[in-house]
Parts: structure tokens; sequence; C-alpha cells
């Protein structure tokens, strides 16, 4: 049994770990407060080659695997969670796009966006459908060559910047069932493709989150993932264990650093005539939290050790995104309480943690529905 | 053109800094061990000179105990293509004197047409290395460089002092040194971690070099006594009742202080 980093993992997180002081959470409670986009910190991203931590090497990637990964999210998310955004979808789409794109595909696309030179993101949700992918209504028919799309998209982060946009289409024509999905790489300038509007939304801030309207957008054929119809659903959600690793870890990120703020605090701040840690109710909160924060770090590893080894991860990342998401929420609330008054105002940054931890909980399967997959898991190994 | 820079490890400038007051060296437990930042931006020099001009080749030297090879690996990881790391029992304290000695004989064994340091290390902060190991190796040294010029067979810049910058210039081989004014270092990336652990790294002895550090004719400087800073003491309020400038005068008169 093995619960420690290897050298190169070590290294890894320190040099992100002084990355993530110097150049990103300075900027944070600013940048978030005006919604300014982070344009800097992803410049500086790209030189340090983050954009292309699922891209294979061959691809001109530094593929870091799965435990890798959530150190990069852990620490950057430590600095600020938005920031991490810009990886997230991102690196999902590499993923994918590795893993089922054609080799025409991937050596097309994956080269540039493995420095960044060009970003993606990725296109599921709508409006009207988001635990249940198999109910989206944009639908893609074939035109000459290609493809026509017609539909929306609601809650696409980074949809401003993404070239090509990796889009969820129906292209069968049954209502229901797997093979009736498929996804296309729709190219950032593509005509009838829109970033209607960027969301209000109460965290997350910094990063746009938009609808995205297409109407009538043509794609040559050659941009269908994997050149096959009918895969889509399937390319999705073998990509999901990356992508609750990622959030389980950026969740991880929080929590640290509503636990590291509390622990500073409470050894300042005094109260009847002493530091306010010295009250045993404030240490229990304090224990809890590390507590808890530990045991969601170690069940990130092990389920991201299990994607490195090629094992399946869908329960573990399913009980790691669960735990650790539920533990942001529980350690930015607790730190605000020890924090008190100032906890709850906007000049600290707790009130930011507090306000980016529940989207952790809602985004890549809601807790909910990871419950489902981890209690189908147990169900299905019962004697 | 071969560039060999010289790098050490500190402990963390951000975190405590200790002296063991029974062995009067640098407590390394107390806080983390790093890369100087100004050897980071030493490396950063050799490093775009390399991305320019390709067929550059850069190492890095350190002479450092046994425990930094991981720190010496980080400037592989920044992009260094080799490492040699002098490493010795005899070394533990070694002044001034016997630094430059080894790192001279080093540099005579790697082989270099430019050295490059740090004007002073952030821990022992002696900012007389360079100068000594080019008197040891009979080249041209220009330390304190603000701005760094390299051609293919000179080293110029701009040498800040207190009172005037001046520029200046030497022929190759030549040692220099440079100050914060250089940019900062670059970040490793992953890929970097993973292939310096592939690029050579030699660890060599005194004994490698022919140095004695115990040489009867050699003057070294010992240290005869360490002791803890005393305590800040609360210094003198002058409070102003009208005469706050006749108070003020006469503690610094005092104090010898004007
Ligand atoms: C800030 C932000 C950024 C986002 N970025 C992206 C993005 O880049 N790309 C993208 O495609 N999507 C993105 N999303 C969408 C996100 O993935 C969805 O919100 C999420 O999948 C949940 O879908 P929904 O909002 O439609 O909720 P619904 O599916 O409508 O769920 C509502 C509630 O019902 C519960 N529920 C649903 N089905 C079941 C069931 N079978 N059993 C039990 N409970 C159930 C859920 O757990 C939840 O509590 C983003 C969302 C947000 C808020």
């Amino acid at each position: 049994m093995q619960f420690e980093l290897d050298e190169e993992q070590a290294e890894w997180r320190s040099i992100l770990r002084r990355f993530v002081e110097k150049e990103v959470a300075p900027f944070a409670r600013e940048y978030e407060e005006a919604h300014r986009y982070p344009t800097e910190i992803i410049e500086k991203m790209k030189d340090l080659g983050l954009f292309g931590v699922t891209v294979p090497d061959q691809y001109g990637g530094m593929d870091t695997g799965a435990v890798g990964l959530a150190i990069m999210f852990e620490e950057i998310s430590r600095g600020w969670m938005s920031v991490a955004g810009a990886l997230g979808s991102h690196t999902l789409a590499c993923f994918m796009i590795a893993k089922h794109g054609t080799e025409e595909q991937k050596q097309r696309l994956l080269p540039d966006l493995a420095t960044g030179k060009r970003r993606t993101a990725l296109a599921l949700t709508e409006a009207g459908a988001g635990s249940d992918l198999q109910g989206i209504k944009t639908r893609a028919v074939r035109d000459g060559d290609g493809y026509r799309i017609n539909g929306s998209k609601m809650w696409i982060t980074n949809a401003r910047y993404a070239d090509p946009l990796p889009v969820l289409v129906r292209t069968g024509t049954q209502n229901r069932g797997s093979r009736e999905l498929s996804i296309l790489l729709v190219d950032g300038d593509a005509e009838g493709l829109e970033v209607s509007r960027d969301l209000g939304k109460l965290g997350y801030r910094g990063i746009e989150t938009c609808e995205v309207v297409l109407n009538d957008v043509w794609v040559p054929e050659a941009n269908l993932l994997g050149g096959e119809e009918g895969k889509g659903l399937k390319q999705v959600l073998s990509s999901l264990e990356i992508g609750r690793v990622n959030v389980a870890a950026r969740s991880l990120g929080i929590a640290q650093s509503a636990l590291d703020k509390a622990l500073t605090y409470a050894k300042q701040r005094e109260a009847f005539e002493q530091p306010i840690a010295e009250f045993q109710a404030v240490q229990l909160k304090l224990a809890k939290m590390a507590t808890d924060i530990q045991a969601a770090r170690l069940l990130t590893w092990w389920a991201a050790s299990a994607i490195d080894r090629g094992a399946r991860s869908d329960v573990e990342s399913g009980m790691a995104k669960y735990l650790a998401s539920e533990t942001a929420v529980s350690a930015a609330l607790e730190s605000m309480r020890i924090h008190g008054a100032s906890g709850y105002s906007t000049e600290f940054e707790v009130e930011r943690l507090y306000r980016d931890a529940p989207l952790m909980v809602i985004g890549e399967g809601t807790n909910d529905i990871l419950s489902m997959v981890i209690a189908r898991g147990l169900l299905k190994n019962a004697g | 053109m071969k560039i060999v820079v010289l790098i050490k490890e500190v402990p963390d400038t951000y975190g405590e800094r200790k002296l063991n007051i029974e062995t009067g060296l640098a407590d390394r437990g107390a806080s983390e061990a790093v890369l100087d930042e100004i050897g980071e931006r030493s490396v950063e020099v050799a490093l775009s000179h390399a991305d320019a001009h390709p067929g550059t080749e850069v190492v890095v030297l350190s002479m450092a105990p046994e425990g930094s090879a991981a720190t010496i690996r980080k400037g592989l990881a920044m992009g260094a293509g080799s490492a040699v790391h002098v490493v010795d029992p005899g070394l533990v304290g070694a002044d001034t004197g016997l630094t430059a000695e080894v790192l001279a004989a080093a540099l005579r064994r790697v082989g270099f047409d430019l050295v490059i340091g740090g004007n002073v290390s952030t821990d022992g902060s002696g900012g007389v290395l360079p100068a000594m190991i080019a008197e040891l190796l009979d080249v041209p040294s220009a330390t304190s460089l603000n701005a760094v010029e390299i051609t293919e067979d000179r080293v110029s810049g701009e040498r800040a002092s207190d009172a005037a910058t001046m520029r200046v210039s030497a022929t190759l081989p030549a040692v220099i040194s440079v100050t914060e004014r250089l940019p900062e270092g670059r970040f490793p990336n992953f890929k970097g971690i993973m292939a310096a652990k592939k690029k050579p790294f030699e660890t060599v002895t005194l004994a490698d070099l022919g140095i004695d550090p115990e040489a009867p004719e050699a003057s070294r400087s010992i240290v005869i006594g360490v002791s803890e800073k005393p305590p800040r003491e609360a210094g003198v309020k002058i409070v102003d009742e009208g005469d706050a400038g006749e108070q003020l005068a006469e503690f610094l008169a005092q104090n010898r202080l004007v």
C-alpha cells in the first residue's frame, strides 16, 4: 500500500503550488469581483504546458496521468477555482479526442490544443436536458458530405474561446437510445454558431459560461468524432471518470483553501483575551475539516491511480467526486463560521469559496446521479 | 558554446531561517529547501540564450550536501542539459575560499566558455564567489550585471554599482554574475520534470577534484563562536512636549548616529 506521491508528482505539486502562490492567488479576489477574464493567468498556464495534460506525448502534450491531473486541479483551485475552469472542459475534450478521434483528427487538432494555441470546451447540456443527456434536442442531419446542425446548448463553459467546440447532437431518428447521439467538432468560426449570452452565476466568475445557438451550422464529415455515427454518448461517458477526478480535485482545492484560511485566522483573531484557536468549538471544526479533506484527497488519488493503471474507475471516481464536493461545501461554510463577520465580508476570500463550492456538487454529474452510479456498482457486485 | 550555471540550494526565503547554534551551520530542517531564486535567474539567462542559439550546451553545477540532488535536478527540469554535483563530507561548513577553489576545479574539469552565477545568494549573502572563481581560473569576470548579451566570443552587459552604471564586456571564456534585475526563471513543466530524470547527472568528490579541504598551507576562515541574536528591545519613545527636536538630537548624538 502506497499513500505518497512519487518524486516527480511531488515536484509537479511544488512547482504548481509556487506558480499559484505567485501568479493566481494574488489576483483572484480583484479579478472575480470585477468579473474580469483572467487572460494573463491563462497565458502563463499555456507557458507551463497545462493545456496539454491529457494530450499524449506524441501529439505534443505531456500526459501527466490522472494523478498528475488531480494534483494540478487541486493546486490551481486552491488559488482560484475559476481558473481551473479554463482547463476543465478543455482537458476533458482533449482526452476524448485523444481516445476516440480518428488519426487525422488527432494530428490536426491535438498539437495546437496541447499548447493552448487553440482551446476547446464541451457542449452537452441543454436548457431541457442535463443529467438526462439522452433527452437532448439539438439535431444534426446529413447534408452533402457533412452535417447540418440546429439547436441550442446551455451552461457551456469556455464557449467563447472554443475552437473547435465539440457538440453532442442527435444524429439518429429514435427518441431515445444510446446509439442516437454523436459528437461533432464545430469550428469556432463556423457560420451559424453563435455564443448568444453569458449566464449570470453565483460564483465561478471571471470565466464565461454561455448559451450557444447553432443555427443551420454545417460541418464536414471529417469533424464527426471518431468518424462513426451513434458513438457520442459512449465517447462522452468514457471521459467522465477523468472529469470526476477533475471536479473532485477542484473541490479539494476549495476545501483546502478554506481550511488554510481558517487556521490562519483562528490563530490571529482574539476573543475573550485569547486567540479563538484556543476554543474547543473552533478546534473541533478545524479537526473535522482537515480529516474530511484528507479522506477525500486519498479517495481522489485512489480513483485517479485506478485510471492510470487502466482499471475501471466509475464507482471509485464517483465516490471521490461525491465526497470531495460535499467536503468543499461544508468546509467553506465552516471556515466562514470561524471567520465570523469577516467570513461574510467581500474583503476576505472565504465568501468566494462559499459561492464556488456548490457548483462542485452539481457539475460533472450531480451527486444524486453519482450516488446512483455508486449504488448500481455495489448492487451489481452484491451476492 | 558551453555555459555552466552555478546554482545553490537555500532555505526558502519565505520560510523561517535559522542557524544551528551548536554547529554554526544553517539549520536545514527549519524550512523547506529550494533552488535559490538568483540561481533560477542565472539558469534563465543561459536557457534563453540556448533557445535562440541551438547547439548551446547548458550545465548546472552545484557544491551542496548530499540531500540537494532533487533541487539541482530542478535546473535540469527547467531545461539545462546536464548537472554536476560536488558532494563530500569534507565540505561541511566550507568557507568562501574553499568553495571557490572547489567550484573552480569542477569548472576546469567540466570545461566552459561562460560561467553564470548569481551576484549574491539569499542565504550566505557573501557575494564574492564569481570574482574569486574567475581569479582562480585566470579568466575575466564581470559581476552584478543588470543586463547581459552573449555573442560567439564575448559577453557584455550593464554593471550597476551604488554610484553609477557602466557598460562592461569581456572575451570568453569568462565568469559573470547577474542581479535580480534579470528575468525570473521559467517554471518547469511536467515534461521537463520527467525529462530531467534521464539527463546526465554527475556526482564528484573532493578526491575526484584533487582538493584537500584540510590542506595546512591554505588559509581558511573558521567560525569561533555563534550566538543567538539578542531579542529586540523596546525602542525609545519621544513624546513631543515642545522639546522633541532637542530630545531627538540628543538621542542621535548619544548613540553616535550623527
Ligand atoms: C457553472 C456551470 C458550468 C457548466 N458548464 C458546463 C459545460 O461546460 N458543458 C456542459 O455540457 N454542461 C455544463 N454545465 C451543466 C451541468 O453539467 C449540468 O447542470 C448538470 O449536469 C446537471 O444538469 P441540470 O442542470 O440539467 O439538472 P437536472 O438534470 O435537471 O437535475 C435537477 C435535479 O434533479 C436531480 N435528478 C435528475 N435526474 C435524476 C435521477 N435520475 N435520479 C435522481 N435525481 C435526479 C439532479 O440530481 C438535480 O438535483 C454547467 C453548469 C453550471 C452550473
